[in-house]
C-alpha cells in the first residue's frame, strides 16, 4: 500500500482538471442533512440515478447530486473527481457508489473523511465480476480482453421488466484495466459509519462478493432479493433507497 | 486581594488554541478521535494568518502563495482543481472558511476569546485562562489536554539598527498592508525572506526608487519552470543531495547569476535557508528598477549608511526581517525552550515532559504548511486516544518518542540565522510522522 502520507504523484503530477457532469435534487426547504453523493459504476452516468433516487432522496430531506465519470479516464481520475465534488459541497458529504462506483467510493474514502458511506451492489475486486460477466454475456464481455471495452448485457443488470440498456455507454478497455488492477485501497479516514446494500439474484455481484464485502466493513450485507444489479433503475428502486435513508436517518441520530 | 475564579471542570475535553489552519485541523482530528473540543480564537472568525482584514494579519492585499496547489491543500479536503497554481491570499481565506462550514467546526470555536495562561493541574490535566478580547472576566477551565496552534508569524522580529534618529518612516512588514502605501515614495526594504522580496518587486511597480538590503545571498527560486510550477518539477523522491543539485540548476536556469546586480552570492546551499520563491525579484533587478545594497549599518537623519560605506536616502524603510514564534501563555519550561527562546519538541509538536501538550503548525516546511498540520494533528489526537485506549503501549511509545533528537528525523543543515531552527524538509517530516503513526497503530 503506498503512503497516505507522503503523496508524490499528487505534487509532481496532479489529475488534470476537467469539467463534471453533477446532476442535483435539492429539499425544499433544505433540512441541513448531510448531502449525498452518488457515483455511478462503468457504462453508467449520473443519469442513472436522476431516473428515481436523487429525486426520492430530495422528497425524504436530503439533497442529492450525482457525479457522471469523466472520459477516458481512470481510477485515480474519478476518485479525483468524487473527492473534488465532495469537497465542494456545502457540509460534510455521505458517499454513494454503486457497482464500480463503490470501488471508486471506496478508494475516495481514504481520501476525504465522508459522513457516512454506502457501497451498492459494489464491485470491489474486479476479477469475481469479470468471471460472473462471463458467464452470463460472453459475446459482451469478451471484446473487453482484446481491447473492444466492455458491453453489458440487459440480463445482467436488470431484473425482468425493466432495461435502460441502450443509455448503457461502452468504457475503453483501459478503464477497465485500471479498475481491474486497482490495489486495495487504504483505509477510510474519519472512519466513517459503512453499509453495504445488494441484491442476491445480482448477476455480477455475486452472493459470496457481497458478504466478503460486508464483513470487510465490518457488517452483513443489506439485502433486496428478485433485484437485478442496477437497483437504482430497478422496478423496485424505492425500496433500496428507502432502506439507505432509514439506516442514515439512524447512523446521524448516534 | 484578588478572587480566584471558580475552575469549570470540562473532563476529557481538549482545548485548541487558535482557529488558524492548524487550529481548524486540529479541532477535525480531535473530534474524529472522540474527543470534545474547546477553540479559543481571539479574533473574531477563523484563518488566522490568511485573514488579512484583522489588524495583525501578516498578509498584505497583493500576496499569492508560494507554494503550489498540490503542495498546499489539506490532503482530506482538496482545493478545487480549477484554482490557479498560486491561488491569491483571500482564496486561502475562502477555503479555510469552508473548511470549518464543511465540517462543521465553527460549533467548537468561541471567537474573541484570548487564552491568557496554560498551568499544569497535576494529572496531565490543565488550567486554561481565557479572556474575552473585549473586556470581562477571566475564566478558569480544566483540561484533559491543550494544543497550541496559534501561528508563528505574529511577533515580528525587532530590526537590529537603532531608528531613533532617522527621520524617515520605518514600519515592520506586519503593518505593510497595500501597494498604495508605497507610491511615489523612495522606498528601502531589508529583509530577503519571501515578505521582503514580494515588497521589493511591488515597490518596483510602484515606488519612486527602491532599494533591497539584504545580508547574505539565497537561491531564488522561480514559480514555473518548463511552463509547470516549479515546486512540481523537483521530484520530492530524491535524496537531498540530489535536489540540492537539481535546485542549482533550476535557479542557473532562471534568475541566474544574481551577483552581477550586486547581491552576494549564497553562502550556503539550496534548502539550508527558507526557500524565497520568487520569478520577479531577477527581473526588477535586471530592469534597475530594484537596486540591491547590502546590510544597514545606521540610520540618521534623512540618510541610511550601509556597511559598505555608501549612503542612500530613503524616506520610507519596510523592515522585512519576519517573525518570532511566541508562546506567552505557557511558562518557558513547559515547552523546553532554551536560551534562545527556541522550543524543544519532539517533531516540534510533542512537549517531551507534558505528554497532553502540543504544538501544531511550529514548522517551515519547504512545501505548503497545511499538509504538515494536517498530519501533526492526526498524530497528536492518536496519540491522546491511545493513552487513553492502551496505557501500557503510550507509555512505551513515549518512552521510545520522547527523546528522539530533531537529529534523528532531519538531516538538513541550516544557515544559523534565529528564523531556521525549526526549518523541514517535508518529505523527511511526512516519514518521520508516519513513522510514529505506524508505532501507534493498535495491534491486529
Ligand atoms: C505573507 C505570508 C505568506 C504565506 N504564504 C504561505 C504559502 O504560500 N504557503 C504556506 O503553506 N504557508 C504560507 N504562509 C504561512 C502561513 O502562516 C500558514 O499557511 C498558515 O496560515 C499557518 O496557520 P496556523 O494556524 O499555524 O497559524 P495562524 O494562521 O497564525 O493562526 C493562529 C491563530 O491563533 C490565534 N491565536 C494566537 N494566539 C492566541 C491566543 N493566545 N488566544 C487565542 N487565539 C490565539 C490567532 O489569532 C490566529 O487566528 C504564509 C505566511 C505569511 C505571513
Ligand atoms: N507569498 C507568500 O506566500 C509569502 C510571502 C511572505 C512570507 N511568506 C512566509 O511567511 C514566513 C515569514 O517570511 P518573512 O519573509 O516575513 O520572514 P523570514 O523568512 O524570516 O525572512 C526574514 C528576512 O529578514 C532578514 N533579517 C532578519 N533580521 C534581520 C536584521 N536584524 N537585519 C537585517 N536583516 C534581517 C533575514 O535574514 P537571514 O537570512 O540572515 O535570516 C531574512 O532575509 C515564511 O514562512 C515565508 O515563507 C510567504
Amino acid at each position: 500500500m503506498s503512503s497516505q502520507l507522503l503523496r508524490f504523484e499528487d505534487w509532481t503530477a496532479p489529475v488534470p482538471a476537467v469539467r463534471r457532469e453533477v446532476l442535483s435534487a435539492l429539499p425544499h426547504p433544505d433540512e441541513k442533512n448531510p448531502p449525498l453523493l452518488f457515483v455511478p459504476g462503468l457504462g453508467h452516468g449520473a443519469w442513472a440515478f436522476r431516473e428515481h433516487w436523487l429525486g426520492h432522496a430530495a422528497s425524504r430531506g436530503f439533497s442529492a447530486y450525482a457525479l457522471s465519470p469523466r472520459a477516458a479516464g481512470s481510477l485515480r481520475a474519478y476518485v479525483h473527481d468524487v473527492v473534488q465534488v465532495a469537497a465542494g459541497l456545502p457540509r460534510q458529504t455521505v458517499l454513494i457508489g454503486h457497482g464500480v462506483g463503490a470501488l471508486v467510493v471506496s478508494h475516495a474514502l481514504a481520501r476525504y473523511p465522508a459522513k457516512a458511506a454506502v457501497l451498492a451492489a459494489p464491485v470491489l475486486d474486479g476479477w469475481p465480476a469479470l468471471g460472473a460477466a462471463l458467464r452470463t454475456n460472453p459475446f459482451g464481455t469478451l471484446p473487453a480482453f482484446f481491447g473492444g471495452g466492455l458491453g453489458l448485457s440487459r440480463k445482467q443488470l436488470y431484473s425482468p421488466g425493466c432495461t435502460y440498456e441502450r443509455k448503457l455507454t461502452r468504457e475503453p478497455t483501459a478503464v477497465y484495466r485500471s479498475v481491474l488492477t486497482a490495489s486495495r485501497p487504504a483505509a477510510p479516514v474519519g472512519s466513517p459509519p459503512m453499509l453495504v446494500v445488494g441484491s442476491p439474484d445480482d448477476k455480477i455481484v455475486t452472493r459470496k462478493a457481497l458478504d466478503r464485502t460486508a464483513a470487510r466493513f465490518g457488517g452483513a450485507p443489506l439485502l433486496f432479493p428478485g433485484m437485478g444489479h442496477d437497483l437504482m433503475l430497478d422496478t423496485d428502486w424505492q425500496e433500496p433507497i428507502d432502506a439507505v435513508i432509514d439506516w442514515l436517518e439512524k447512523e446521524l441520530l448516534a | 486581594m484578588q478572587d480566584t475564579p471558580d475552575i469549570a471542570d470540562r473532563h476529557d475535553a481538549v482545548c485548541v488554541i487558535g482557529a488558524g489552519a492548524s487550529g481548524l485541523a486540529t479541532i477535525k482530528s480531535l473530534r474524529e478521535q472522540g474527543f470534545s473540543v474547546d477553540c479559543y480564537e481571539r479574533e473574531t472568525s477563523v484563518g488566522g494568518a490568511w485573514n488579512w482584514r484583522h489588524d495583525r494579519s501578516p498578509v498584505y492585499s497583493t500576496a499569492h502563495l508560494v507554494s503550489s496547489r498540490p503542495l498546499t491543500e489539506f490532503p482530506d479536503f482538496p482545493m478545487p482543481d480549477d484554482w490557479p497554481d498560486y491561488p491569491h491570499h483571500s482564496q486561502l481565506l475562502g477555503y479555510l472558511e469552508r473548511y470549518s462550514e464543511h465540517f462543521g467546526l465553527r460549533d467548537d470555536i468561541w471567537f474573541g476569546t484570548e487564552v491568557v495562561s496554560v498551568t499544569p493541574a497535576g494529572d496531565g490535566r490543565w488550567d486554561v485562562t481565557t479572556r474575552s478580547v473585549g473586556g470581562g472576566a477571566e475564566r478558569v477551565q480544566r483540561y484533559a489536554a491543550v494544543i497550541a496552534a496559534n501561528g508563528h508569524n505574529w511577533a515580528p522580529k525587532p530590526f537590529t539598527v537603532d531608528t531613533s534618529e532617522f527621520r524617515g518612516r520605518v514600519m515592520h512588514a506586519s503593518a505593510y498592508k497595500d501597494p498604495a502605501q508605497l507610491r511615489g515614495r523612495k522606498v528601502l526594504v531589508i529583509g530577503g525572506g519571501n515578505t521582503g522580496c514580494d515588497i521589493a518587486v511591488e515597490a518596483a511597480q510602484q515606488a519612486e526608487k527602491v532599494w533591497h538590503s539584504t545580508r547574505r545571498g539565497y537561491w531564488f527560486a522561480p514559480k514555473y519552470l518548463f511552463g509547470r510550477p516549479a515546486d512540481q518539477m523537483l521530484p520530492p523522491r530524491l535524496p537531498l543531495r540530489f535536489r540540492q543539485k537539481l535546485y542549482r540548476w533550476m535557479v542557473r536556469l532562471t534568475a541566474g547569476d544574481l551577483t552581477r546586480y550586486g547581491l552576494p552570492a549564497p553562502d550556503h546551499r539550496p534548502y539550508e535557508s527558507h526557500p524565497v520563491v520568487n520569478s520577479q525579484l531577477a527581473y526588477y533587478l535586471g530592469h534597475g528598477r530594484i537596486t540591491a545594497v547590502g546590510d544597514v549599518a545606521s540610520m540618521e537623519g534623512s540618510t541610511v549608511e550601509l556597511s559598505d560605506g555608501k549612503r542612500i536616502e530613503p524616506d520610507l524603510v519596510i523592515t522585512a526581517t519576519g517573525y518570532l514564534p511566541r508562546f506567552e501563555f505557557l511558562a518557558p519550561e513547559l515547552l523546553d525552550v532554551d536560551e534562545d527562546g527556541r522550543p524543544d519538541l519532539h517533531l516540534h509538536a510533542f512537549a517531551r515532559r507534558h505528554p497532553t501538550l502540543a504544538v501544531i503548525g511550529l514548522l517551515q516546511p519547504d512545501a505548503g504548511l497545511l499538509p504538515l498540520a494536517h498530519w501533526q494533528s492526526v498524530a497528536v489526537a492518536r496519540w491522546l486516544r491511545l493513552r487513553i485506549d492502551d496505557p501500557a503501549k503510550a507509555a512505551a511509545v513515549q518512552q521510545k518518542e520522547s527523546v528522539r533528537p530533531v537529529r534523528s528525523w532531519s538531516r538538513l543543515r541550516v544557515v544559523p540565522s534565529s528564523r531556521h531552527w525549526f526549518e523541514v524538509g517535508h518529505t523527511d517530516y511526512l516519514r518521520a510522522v508516519e513513522d510514529l503513526l505506524k508505532h501507534m497503530e493498535p495491534a491486529s
